[in-house]
């Protein structure tokens, strides 16, 4: 493997978040925010009635349709790149989480407090693999009439898991969720480390 | 080279045929699945044997002249993520490439990095 050294001069350092959430919360928007979006294009896997109908000779298990996912790039400084990908909503392109998550710095889970339960499955996915992630509310009016600590209660999030209120129309907004989520990772990893130094102590 | 404009791969479109065509069939890279954000360059200075090597190949080599991520490569290529794994699979397999693979945050060797990148989100 390449990791850090000399080969590695001039290779940007790459760093990857994910934005997830329910369908239509406002995932793109966030990208759209704080980068210019790039569409990614990947595959689902047909469901399972179609597969049947789908075989081809020579394409042997292929059985898939193209999905196109939000990518952004925020340059921080030269070799030293930040990637966000917008994750595919649905459940059904769990697959895709599996390879996007391995290796991210942490997630964002968009949140709409008129469908909470929408985001359930995002923190459920997130909870599961270990990865660091903040749920943002996203205030869709501006108005702040949300209270971080009854999503909190409702999602059922552990005390250390940060809630922020944003607007994921505001670069503003988007930057600070991003900031939440960087910090929120940095302090994970902190304790992860003292953690494990803990445990190989004598 | 031209790509096509794929109007074809809309939602509704079913299975890709095209792209899997160009991969002859495959759907699994040679070796490990690249990260969408692993970095490419290509190597320089080789003779290359054409032989075997699609339009895409050459497109993927070009484009990587500098370093630049699995997934810029994709959105530049204008192909799905997957093909365009199997395609600098192949090109990995001929060491017409160098993959740098990302490192995970926890083993970041300098742990100022993250907060670096605190700083550059501020500063947006």
């Amino acid at each position: 493997m390449d990791y850090a050294g000399s080969d590695r001069a001039g290779v940007p350092v790459s760093i990857k978040i994910l934005i997830a959430g329910g369908f239509g919360v406002g995932k793109t928007t966030l990208v759209g925010s704080v980068t210019e979006i790039r569409p990614l294009r990947t595959e689902e896997p047909l469901t399972e009635q179609g597969t049947h109908v789908d075989m081809l000779d020579g394409v042997e298990r292929k059985t898939t349709t193209t999905v196109a996912l939000d990518f952004g790039r925020i340059t921080i400084r030269e070799n030293l790149v930040v990637y966000l990908f917008g994750t595919p909503g649905q459940e059904r392109f769990w697959f895709m989480w599996d390879e996007l998550s391995r290796g991210a710095l942490g997630a964002v889970v968009l949140a709409d407090t008129r469908r909470l339960a929408d985001c359930f499955p995002s923190v459920d996915y997130f909870e599961k693999h270990h990865l660091p992630f903040v749920v943002a509310v996203n205030c869709f009016d501006g108005a702040r009439r949300y209270n971080p600590k009854a999503v909190r209660s409702a999602v059922d999030l552990d005390p250390d898991v940060p809630v922020v209120l944003c607007d994921a129309r505001l670069p503003s907004s988007g930057r600070d969720v991003l900031i939440a989520l960087v910090e929120h990772a940095i302090a994970t990893i902190k304790r992860n480390t003292e953690l494990s130094a803990g445990a190989l102590a004598p | 080279m031209t790509l096509p404009e794929d109007r074809w791969l809309d939602h509704d479109a079913g299975p890709v045929v095209r792209p899997y065509a160009l991969i002859g069939g495959r759907t699994r890279p040679i070796g490990e699945t690249l990260d969408v954000i692993a970095m490419i360059i290509a190597v320089r200075g080789i003779s290359l044997d054409p032989v075997g090597l699609e339009p895409e190949h050459l497109a993927a080599l070009r484009l990587s002249s500098l370093p630049i991520s699995v997934a810029d490569l994709a959105a530049d290529l204008d192909l799905p993520l997957g093909v365009v794994q199997i395609l600098l699979g192949d090109l990995r397999e001929r060491s017409l490439i160098t993959v740098h693979y990302p490192i995970p945050p926890a083993r970041l060797p300098d742990p100022q990095i993250l907060k670096e990148v605190v700083d550059g989100l501020r500063r947006l």
